[in-house]
């Protein structure tokens, strides 16, 4: 489903109901665009294709987001991120002065999107509830950015396995023997993303700092991303049906 | 006692029941009323359609209810009531031992009732579990750590109070400790759901059995990397079993990868009552296989599906079974019983 326009800004109406879009100076397309850099970090999504963002609307200058989630108790560290991150995301659009963030429907809804639009990060959102040091909640980030990873590995190793390669083989291939696709495209981002290689030279397994795998650990390691992925895309399942029954929206 | 249409015959244990009060006389505020709208949209996200039940009906249940879906319906021979108290979203708790309590002493024979602690209550919480414990005779208790006091969102195991209360359990006898872990924990910018406390207190603790609920999701993979390690620590299927109906081949996963990781002895099957009920999980968790192409998991067996039906969780409570609905070679204490044909 489509997320829907909240109201856009001055719609003319011509006569024989034609429908002229003004220009805006950034289109809402634009926004959507730049929310679907955005990812939930648990379920390794975009929130747009989740159907997280409720509604876009763009005035002038201005920007506003409306962000939703499965459940009223959807963790607080994960929605703060998400609120976050589409806030950085739009702020970033040429053309855009304003940006506001609101995830409704959520018990900490107030201290996150106060937190958010004045920049206090998690901790200021959260006084007294979280470790000391930790402002941009970036060890969570990092834990969940490391699952993606592992969880990316699995479906470019089976596809080599599937194509006769022995399991021990593995652990001498690079990237670039895999074959090009969605699945490695992914997990070259997400290897980016951690910083650690990721053209055709770099090893095909890595643990999550950049080690490769050895071959006495690869059956192992293969597992666990195994198990990692179908958690992941087990709870996104999961998330999409909570949100889908909340809002009654179809599929 | 569920007999197959193929004949082979089913001791259930329904692991993770409630009887619960979260009519809106009892919500004390809106984090009460968010709660059970929460477990109703995974109710009706989970049933199959004609099982979900008007908002109204899932607020509270009866007891000529309770016991109709769980052993009238349900082919549950024993059910396990965990508690979860919930004191600062419901003016008398959502669903307190004493609650369960109630209910299971007009039932004797049905019930199991498990008691819960919370190591934010200190001192005063280590009596106040001996009390429970002498007043329900407890061989569990059920933990949320997500649950909420005041201005603390929630606790870890590995807390040193909570080690105080892990050796009080072992004092009283009280071997099993389910763990459910929730979306807030202190401090709130750790992921919530992670199980490497129960890592840690399930090694500080051996004696103790650690069954965490919902086998860890969202964090599956963490949970197996644990229980493979730990062999004191149980994977309860409660909120994983209705996959079974809406996503079965996420349901085959998850459980060929608890065979895989953990095996057939410490997995429990749970219904979550009154989220779901057992009837139509039993039914087709005995019709359930694997997907053709999922070709890489232990096999889902006759016997498989008894152990985890009932036969893990009548071990860990001490229930007994009737002889020809046990599993052969399967009894701790009795060597060469004889072999229970298989149909």
């Amino acid at each position: 489903m489509r997320p829907r326009v909240l109201e856009p800004g001055r719609r003319v109406v011509e006569p024989g109901s034609r429908v002229v879009e003004p220009v805006e100076a950034t289109p809402t397309t634009a926004v959507l665009a730049a929310l679907a850099t955005v990812r939930d970090p648990e379920l390794d999504e975009p929130i747009t294709d989740l159907d997280f963002v409720g509604g876009v609307e763009v005035t002038g200058a201005s920007v506003a987001v409306e962000l939703r989630l499965p459940t009223y108790f959807c963790a607080p560290n994960f929605a703060y991120l998400m609120v976050a991150d589409a806030y950085d995301a739009c702020a970033r659009l040429p053309g855009v002065e304003q940006v506001s963030v609101v995830l409704v429907d959520h018990f900490a809804s107030e201290e996150i999107n106060a937190g958010v639009a004045a920049a206090r990060g998690f901790p200021g959102s959260f006084p007294g509830l979280t470790d000391a040091g930790d402002t941009d909640l970036a060890e969570l980030r990092l834990t969940f950015l490391r699952k993606a990873h592992r969880a990316a590995q699995e479906p470019v190793a089976a596809a080599l396995l599937r194509d006769g390669r022995p399991v021990t083989d593995l652990a001498h291939l690079s990237l670039g023997d895999a074959a090009p696709g969605p699945e490695l495209d992914r997990l070259r981002r997400r290897r980016a993303e951690l910083g650690l290689p990721s053209d055709d030279a770099a090893p095909l397994l890595v643990d999550e700092d950049g080690a490769p795998v050895a071959e006495p650990d690869l059956p192992l390691q293969l597992r666990l991303a195994r198990t990692t992925r179908i958690s992941i895309e087990g709870n996104a399942g999961l998330c999409r049906g909570l949100l889908g029954v909340r809002y009654g929206l179809s599929g | 006692m569920y007999t197959s249409p193929a004949g082979d015959r089913f001791f259930v244990v329904d692991s993770h029941v409630h009887a619960w009060d979260a009519t809106p006389a009892n919500q004390a505020n809106r984090y009460g009323e968010g709660f059970i709208n929460c477990f109703y949209d995974y109710h009706r996200n989970l049933s199959p359609e004609d099982r979900v039940w008007p908002l109204e009906e899932f607020w509270t249940q009866p007891e000529e209810r309770i016991l109709k879906d769980l052993f009238e319906d349900g082919y549950v021979d024993k059910a396990i009531f965990q508690p979860t108290y919930l004191t600062d979203f419901y003016v008398n708790g959502f669903n307190t031992t004493e609650q369960d309590g109630a209910i299971a002493e007009r039932h004797p024979d049905r019930f199991i009732v498990n008691g819960s602690w919370d190591p934010r209550d200190g001192e005063a919480g280590l009596v106040k579990l001996e009390q429970l414990a002498e007043r329900w005779s407890l061989r569990g208790v059920k933990l949320y750590t997500a649950e909420w006091k005041g201005d603390s969102k929630g606790w870890k195991l590995s807390d040193p109070w909570a080690y105080r209360y892990l050796e009080k359990c072992l004092e009283l006898g009280i071997r099993n400790i389910h763990v459910h872990k929730g979306p807030t924990i202190y401090p709130l910018n750790r992921d919530a759901f992670d199980v490497a406390d129960v890592d840690d207190a399930a090694s500080a603790f051996p004696d103790l059995n650690f069954v965490v609920e919902h086998v860890g999701l969202p964090r599956l993979e963490d949970f197996c990397w644990i229980a493979t390690q730990e062999p004191n620590v149980y994977g309860g299927l409660a909120v994983a079993m209705p996959f079974i109906h809406s996503r079965p081949r996420y349901f085959a996963q998850i459980v060929g990868e608890l065979l895989y990781w953990i095996g057939e002895d410490r997995i429990t099957f749970a219904s979550d009552y009154a989220i779901w009920t057992p009837q139509w999980l039993v039914e087709r968790f005995v019709d359930f296989d694997y997907p053709e192409d999922l070709t890489e998991y232990p096999e889902l067996t006759t016997e498989v599906k008894r152990k985890i039906l009932g036969l893990n969780a009548a071990k860990l409570y001490d229930i007994d079974v009737p002889e020809d609905l046990r599993v052969p070679g399967d009894q701790d204490d009795t060597v060469g019983a004889n072999p229970v044909p298989v149909a």
